[in-house]
């Protein structure tokens, strides 16, 4: 689509450059914005946009993508499904590689273990209503942007009749983790929102977070245009002493958001505490299958708690989701832990940050 | 994993819907979306779609843009 093209134009993006220098000079001090999107992140550093970035405006890399925050009780569990006999994993492409406790989805294909990658969790139902006789399990991570997708395949595995099909679910949103930050150890000045998240949940979600806790918040696109306006509207609230939720992606995100995605999740899932990699649990942050679905969540169907489990110790993948660390203090980026052996998640994940830093190097990080 | 990537509608039934980008055509559920029509640009995620894409916003972000630059440049 052509706006994609147009929305990558380099001389508008030298001109947005000169905008943001200019909002940047009225700052009375340096500040810290967060991308709280692991594809923002990626986006940052592959358009090299953090060279523009002025030397007051700092930007770190927070909690935004759902491999990364999958904790390794979860991995553990699908691992243990796994090698249920008769059971088929099915699941999205990123979650293969990321390390459970001793073992990683594609160690477990390798030896044998029906784990199936699909493109849509449809494909799943697919796959379930083609093998009858097995018990089909689809990994349900995500966050507000894919949930409604697994919710909608629950609603139509219950219309079909489809009896052997069951999620396990892991599903997170965002605003909650967010607040938590806001109060947490670092200091904040605003939030770049995610994008396709707001499409989703639309502008409500953020409210309290710049009402309470005063932190600017702007629901920002992905394309590198999009990203510079993003960070020059943040610039201007702080400058201009105000905390408000701004929407830079409105060719996409309604200030409503997606009412009929919100009714399906509504209708399938209720809210839970969940935990996040590196952030530990988060009240009310996770989305858990409603009673009124429960044949269809695996964990009740096959009895399964997560077990307990440990991180390497070495990893600082928590500091980095919580934006206090970057991969260049961790003792193991680039050596024990490449994206080939990712050791922790950050580096799994091509928009975990480990991983964008190995991939576009320390340049891209100049200011970070 | 939650890139998105904004399709054209050629056709629409009750729950999909069949949408292009550079040529390539696929099926994409739209139980999560209220009337889709032939025609809308839809943003697709991991087979569904998501939200609808407002060009007519787009191109007006672009003329926005477009004459900031231009109003600066006089102003230099
Ligand atoms: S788009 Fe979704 S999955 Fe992708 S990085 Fe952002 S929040 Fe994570
Ligand atoms: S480099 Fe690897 S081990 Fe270190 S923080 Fe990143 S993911 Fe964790």
């Amino acid at each position: 689509m052509r706006y994609i093209e147009e929305f990558r134009d380099g001389k508008l993006a030298a001109k947005l450059e000169q905008d943001l220098v200019r909002e940047a000079a009225r700052l009375a001090r340096a500040i810290t914005l967060m991308e709280v999107c692991g594809t923002h992140t990626m986006s940052i550093y592959r358009h090299g946009l953090r060279s523009m970035f002025p030397e007051n405006v700092k930007m770190v890399s927070g909690p935004g993508c759902p491999v990364c925050v999958t904790p390794v009780g979860y991995v553990d569990m699908a691992i243990e499904l796994a090698r249920t006999p008769g059971v088929i994993i099915t699941t999205f492409g990123d979650m293969m590689r990321v390390p459970g406790t001793s073992s990683a989805l594609q160690k477990e294909r390798g030896a044998g273990k029906d784990v199936r990658v699909v493109y849509t969790a449809l494909d799943a139902l697919t796959v379930a209503a083609n093998n009858k006789n097995n018990e089909v399990v689809f990994l349900g991570v995500g966050f507000e942007t894919t949930a409604p997708s697994i919710a909608s395949t629950i609603i139509m595995a219950k219309k079909l009749g489809i009896t052997n099909f069951s999620v396990l679910c892991a599903h997170k949103v965002m605003p909650e983790p967010m607040e938590a930050l806001t109060s947490g150890q670092l200091k904040l000045d605003g939030y770049m929102c995610p994008a396709h998240v707001s499409a989703i949940i639309g502008e409500e979600g953020y409210r309290p977070i710049a009402g309470k806790y005063g932190v600017p918040c702007v629901i920002t696109g992905f394309e590198p245009l999009d990203i510079l306006r993003g960070v020059i509207m943040l610039v201007r609230q702080v400058a201009d002493g105000r905390a408000e939720v701004e929407n830079e992606y409105n060719r996409v995100v309604l200030p409503e958001g997606n009412r009929k995605a919100q009714a399906i999740l509504a209708d399938v899932f209720v809210k839970s505490s969940a935990v996040w990699r590196g952030l530990g649990p988060i009240p009310d942050s996770g989305l858990a299958i409603a009673p009124k679905y429960e044949a269809y969540d695996a964990a009740k169907k096959f009895g399964i708690v997560e077990p307990p489990s440990r991180e390497n110790p070495a990893c600082v993948c928590g500091e980095i989701l919580k934006g206090l660390k970057g991969p260049q203090d961790c003792p193991l980026f680039g050596k024990a832990c490449v994206p080939e052996n990712p050791i922790g998640a950050c580096m799994v994940s091509s928009e975990g940050t480990c991983a964008a830093h190995y991939r576009y190097g320390a340049g891209a990080l100049a200011h970070a | 994993m939650c890139v998105a990537v904004p399709m054209k509608v050629i056709e629409v039934d009750d729950v999909n819907c069949v949408a292009e980008i550079d040529g390539v055509r696929k099926t994409i559920c739209v139980m999560t979306l209220d009337d889709v029509k032939p025609g809308d640009y839809v943003m697709a995620h991991a087979g569904f779609a998501i939200a609808k894409v407002d060009p007519a916003t787009a191109d007006e972000t672009l003329r926005l843009m477009r004459e900031i630059v231009e109003s600066e440049e006089r102003d230099r």
